[in-house]
């Protein structure tokens, strides 16, 4: 009886592993299809400003392009970030700088990038469409690649110790090191800030690939753009088509390419024990059965693991500083540069500020303050809604498993693509965008605290619950002694990835291209969009500064103590 | 075996210390200590006495801030060319399987493919960890966690195997397990090695495994004996010589300020700087508390126990289970002999007294502790009962350092206090309370 059915599943088995390789193999001769077409495009002949068409038929193209863009700014951020992280993890005297510079880097918005970037771009390559599209992608690659960077530094910097000595003692050469140890130790952070760096692209695809410079008109055709055209002519059909299109895209690659990489990463999880719960992928448990990915596996990643990790025979034990000489040169070229190049930035940047009206200075105070107060009201409110109804979920098995799911797809729906529906009703409704930007930052940031609310909720040990429930706590009690420093470092976490979420939307929320006219409300963020706009270069340096000034003031003295606070004093382990 | 031959690995009066010359934290006094082809050698002591350091440096990890470790008479740079170590926490990287795990360090010497696989697999067979190759460190057992952790330290040959507590993570059975183990690979010269040094805070492991047991004492690191264990293996626990072996190493741990009297034919101890000048006796560092409760424990256990033992029921450090266990001796509550602790009468009166008839125990008792006394008869002679703390300072500071001068003072006023002798006011001045109660009768009789 047990036989046939054996028989039928196996074969089962063996037509699907079939298919697999077959999808595997179409996939490999897409993607070389993909990049060919790609680079005759963007070899071709520039036109800075596409017309962008709002047919639905023209999307799939549009996502394509869209698509290849933030892949090459994905991947330029991840060579970057680990590159960044790793000179600066190991190198003591270049540490400190590294950090800070990171620090400002982070806290500047792209839009402040996108003069100088997009200008040296078109120069370079002023008669291919390379030199836009190379502007548009180190534009998203500018609003991905900060915290990438970050998290691999201080996965690096927080490396167990007897994990680096057993390195240490048995001679791993750097490369070893470096394969075997540190990037295997960085990659669960690499993976999570992958996902929210892409994330954060998509929020700024519009920005990216449409937009003013001073008299110069940029368009490229994809689907920010084309959402872009629609919300501005008000098209609502054409809105609602972008929107699906950007929707599922976004569902595809979560399926397709970020649950695989979160299972896979599981892998690297410093674990004593096997959990219980891991994370599943259905997508890469058929990879791993299928025979062109074991092909490739073994003849390809195999013999390039081997090649890195194996150092060449040695006659004698090598000793060491030979490598640290080399380094020093090239700390001193790299310092001598600094110390040409910051003087002179500095000097033109002064320059450049002499011409600012002491009024424009107020203005950008006063806006300022505005932008601040819309930043401070958005994790207002988040907080208010996010944070019980993060505790119910994390406390209640059943409903975290009917929420997440729910909440994980309404948070991938990228706030800019909502954005025309969530104005078209407050214009209905006959609100401004003073109120809208505050929506559109909640729209974004609001995730990230209900994501680590569930996270710390859930982590709070079922042992401190039961002590609440048989001393009857009250309410009260129940939230004061247990549950807010539970969460507490979570919440940390939330707040602060979300106050960056929300400093960045002011950008794109304050100042908005919609039905033919421009929508703007006193802001930091619309000061800094309309600068670009009309190529004022100076509005743009000082909104910058004192926007750069805001973050990271803020990060020092609020959230670098809050965070001391919460490794401190509420950790729950150890 | 014997001294005579060239040591393996030489440390040369080598010191650690951090910080600026003028704050300087002295974590290990300048040390002789050499490796010698042949032996086991453990190394024990109380936490913070650098022996971690002192592995680190002699392996190479860790540099010494002054003097030079020495490796077949070669200064090092770096880590030594043929070492291994195997550590507490396992250091297992958890991305790579068993296999790949112990040949990452034949990887760094630079041998390839086949050859490679056939000595690991060798050194997973010889660790009984055949049929593993494939798994994860987490699938794994603790106990098969540190045998993957010995196969990766003696896949390359090493010629020293350090272990830094290489079973402390490890449940006793199993601990017991892989010592007994490791006994055969080392006896029945089934590893190349020639010399292996362990680093442990257990003396019975010390005892059980080593050819010569080093024992530091700390404030800063300093070797306090060095003696060899003549003694055949696999070696007996309940055997009369082990059992000294093991009373006189607990001997020279439980009594910091004992010029340990050579034992079992010591090689000659190497004298570290400061070790002859601590002849004042100390006070030990405990509360009247934990005075208490450590006899109301000894009364739970038939008024007797071995520390030893008690330390690990209580999972204490031994090193802070010491100074209640002296403190309770000086005052006369308990005897101690070869580690084993005996409540006395006076100490059964004391545990059963109420809190007030405690005090005035406390206080016949602290009567034979040198420091109270010369406090209290100091404090008793002057006119207004008191005294500045700089009096008692330049009593002690030719005995102690700065820091243990204050800590001394520190623990003095605490019984002090508790025995209402005398207490210390905001100005660190010591003065005799006014309502001092006098002798014990006259007090009840008041009341």
């Amino acid at each position: 009886m047990a036989f046939p059915l054996l028989g039928r599943s196996s074969m089962r088995e063996r037509n699907w592993s079939a298919l697999v390789d077959a999808l595997v193999f179409a996939a490999i001769l897409a993607g070389i299809y993909a990049v060919l077409a790609t680079v005759k495009y963007w070899m071709g002949v520039v036109t800075p400003a596409a017309h962008i068409s709002r047919s639905p038929t023209a999307l799939p193209v549009y996502a394509f392009y869209s698509l290849m863009r933030m892949g090459v700014a994905y991947v330029l951020s991840l060579a970057f970030a680990v590159a960044y992280g790793y000179i600066a993890a190991n190198n003591r005297r270049v540490e400190m700088v590294m950090i800070a510079v990171l620090d400002i880097l982070q806290s500047i918005p792209v839009l402040s990038f996108l003069p100088g970037v997009m200008l040296s771009m078109v120069a370079l390559f002023p008669t291919r469409q390379l030199g836009v599209e190379l502007g548009s992608i180190i534009l998203i690659f500018t609003g991905q690649v900060w915290n990438m960077a970050f998290s691999f530094y201080s996965s690096l910097k927080s490396i167990p110790r007897e994990l680096r000595e057993a390195a240490l003692i048995n001679r791993f050469s750097a490369m070893q090191r470096f394969v075997e140890l540190e990037l295997p130790f960085g990659t669960i952070g690499l993976v999570w800030n992958s996902i929210v760096s892409v994330a954060g692209g998509w929020f700024f695809l519009m920005a990216c690939e449409m937009f003013v410079l001073g008299n110069h008109d940029f368009r490229l055709p994809g689907l920010g753009s084309y959402l872009q055209t629609a919300a501005s002519s008000g098209d609502t059909a054409g809105i609602v088509w972008g929107l699906a299109a950007m929707i599922a895209v976004i569902v595809l690659l979560d399926q397709l390419l970020w649950r695989p990489a979160i299972a896979w990463s599981e892998k690297f999880k410093m674990e004593q024990v096997e959990s219980a719960a891991e994370v599943t992928s259905p997508i890469l448990h058929l990879l791993r059965n299928s025979d062109v990915s074991r092909w490739i596996e073994k003849r390809a990643v195999a013999p390039l693991w081997e090649r890195l990790t194996t150092s060449p025979p040695r006659v004698a034990p090598s000793k060491v500083a030979r490598t640290s000489h080399r380094g020093r040169i090239v700390g001193a070229i790299a310092l001598a540069a600094l110390a040409v190049a910051v003087p002179y930035l500095l000097v033109k940047a002064a320059l450049l500020l002499k011409g600012l009206h002491r009024a424009e200075l107020v203005a950008t105070l006063q806006a300022a303050g505005a932008s601040f107060g819309r930043v401070a009201a958005s994790l207002g409110i988040a907080s208010l809604w996010a944070i019980p109804a993060g505790v119910a979920i994390g406390f209640n098995q059943r409903l975290a498993k009917v929420a997440q799911p729910l909440a994980q797809i309404a948070a991938s729906v990228p706030a800019t693509a909502l954005f025309p529906v969530v104005l078209l009703g407050l214009v209905r409704l006959g609100g401004g965008l003073g109120v809208g930007s505050i929506v559109l930052m909640l729209l974004g940031t609001q995730w990230y605290i209900l994501f680590n609310v569930i996270a710390g909720a859930m982590a709070i040990p079922t042992e401190l619950r039961e002590a609440a429930a048989v001393f009857r706590f009250t309410r009260w009690q129940r939230w004061r002694t247990l549950i807010l420093p539970g969460i507490f470092p979570y919440l940390v976490t939330g707040l602060v990835t979300a106050s960056g979420g929300a400093w960045n939307a002011s950008i794109v929320a304050e100042y908005f291209h919609f039905q033919g006219k421009i929508m703007t409300t006193l802001g930091l963020g619309a000061q800094i969009s309309s600068a670009t706009d009309s190529g004022n270069s100076q509005l743009l340096l000082i909104s910058t500064i004192v926007m750069a000034m805001l973050v990271v003031c803020v990060n020092r003295l609020v959230w670098r103590p809050l965070y001391h606070l919460a490794e401190s004093r509420y950790r729950l382990d150890s | 075996m014997t001294p005579t031959e060239e040591p393996i690995i030489h440390a040369r009066a080598i010191e650690k210390f951090y910080g600026p010359a003028e704050a300087r934290i002295q974590v290990l006094a300048a040390t002789d200590l050499s490796v010698y082809p042949g032996e086991i050698l453990a190394l024990l002591g109380p936490s913070g006495s650098g022996k971690s350091t002192m592995l680190r440096m002699l392996s190479g990890l860790a540099s010494p801030s002054s003097g030079e470790v020495l490796w077949h008479g070669q200064p090092v740079v770096g880590p030594c060319p043929n070492v291994s170590i195997v550590f507490q926490s396992f250091a297992l990287f958890p991305w790579l399987t068993v296999i790949e795990n112990v040949e990452a360090p034949l990887k760094a010497r630079g041998i390839a493919g086949a050859e490679r696989t056939k000595r690991a697999l060798h050194i997973l067979d010889s660790v009984g960890l055949d049929g593993f190759e494939q798994a994860y460190p987490k699938e794994l057992s603790g106990g098969m966690k540190q045998r993957v952790g010995f196969a990766r330290a003696l896949v390359v040959e090493p010629e020293v195997l350090f272990m830094d507590e290489p079973f402390s993570a490890l449940d006793v059975l199993t601990a017991e397990n892989l010592r007994s183990e490791l006994l055969e690979l080392w006896d029945g010269r089934k590893m190349p090695t020639r010399a292996v040094f362990i680093v442990t805070h257990n003396i019975e492991e010390a005892v059980t495994l080593a050819d010569r047991v080093v024992v530091l004492g700390k404030n800063p690191g300093h070797v306090r004996t060095d003696f060899r264990i003549a003694m055949p293996r696999p070696r007996d626990h309940h055997d009369v010589h082990f059992l000294e072996t093991v009373d006189y190493i607990y001997r020279v741990l439980t009594q910091p300020d004992l010029v340990p009297t050579p034992l079992p034919e010591p090689e000659a101890a190497l004298a570290a700087p400061g070790a002859a000048r601590a002849k004042y006796p100390m006070m030990p560092h405990a509360r009247p508390g934990g005075i208490a409760g450590l006899l109301e424990l000894l009364i739970d256990r038939e008024g007797r126990d071995d520390i030893y033992h008690l330390a690990d029921d209580l999972a204490f450090e031994i090193d802070d289970l010491l100074p209640i266990v002296e403190a309770a001796s000086l005052l006369g509550y308990i005897h101690v002999k070869e580690g084993d602790a005996e409540i006395t009468g006076e100490g059964k009166r004391f545990a059963e007294a109420g809190i007030l008839r405690r005090k005035e125990l406390f206080r016949v008792a602290a009567e034979r502790v040198p420091l109270i006394r010369q406090i209290n008869r100091a404090l008793a002679s002057k006119a207004d009962h008191s005294m500045p703390a700089d009096f008692f300072h330049d009593l002690l500071d030719e005995h102690f350092s700065d820091e243990e001068v204050e800590r001394q003072l520190e623990t003095a006023v605490t019984w002090g206090r508790y025995a209402e002798l005398f207490d210390r006011d905001s100005s660190g001045r010591f003065f005799i309370p006014e309502e001092t109660p006098q002798p014990a009768g006259d007090a009840a009789g008041v009341r």
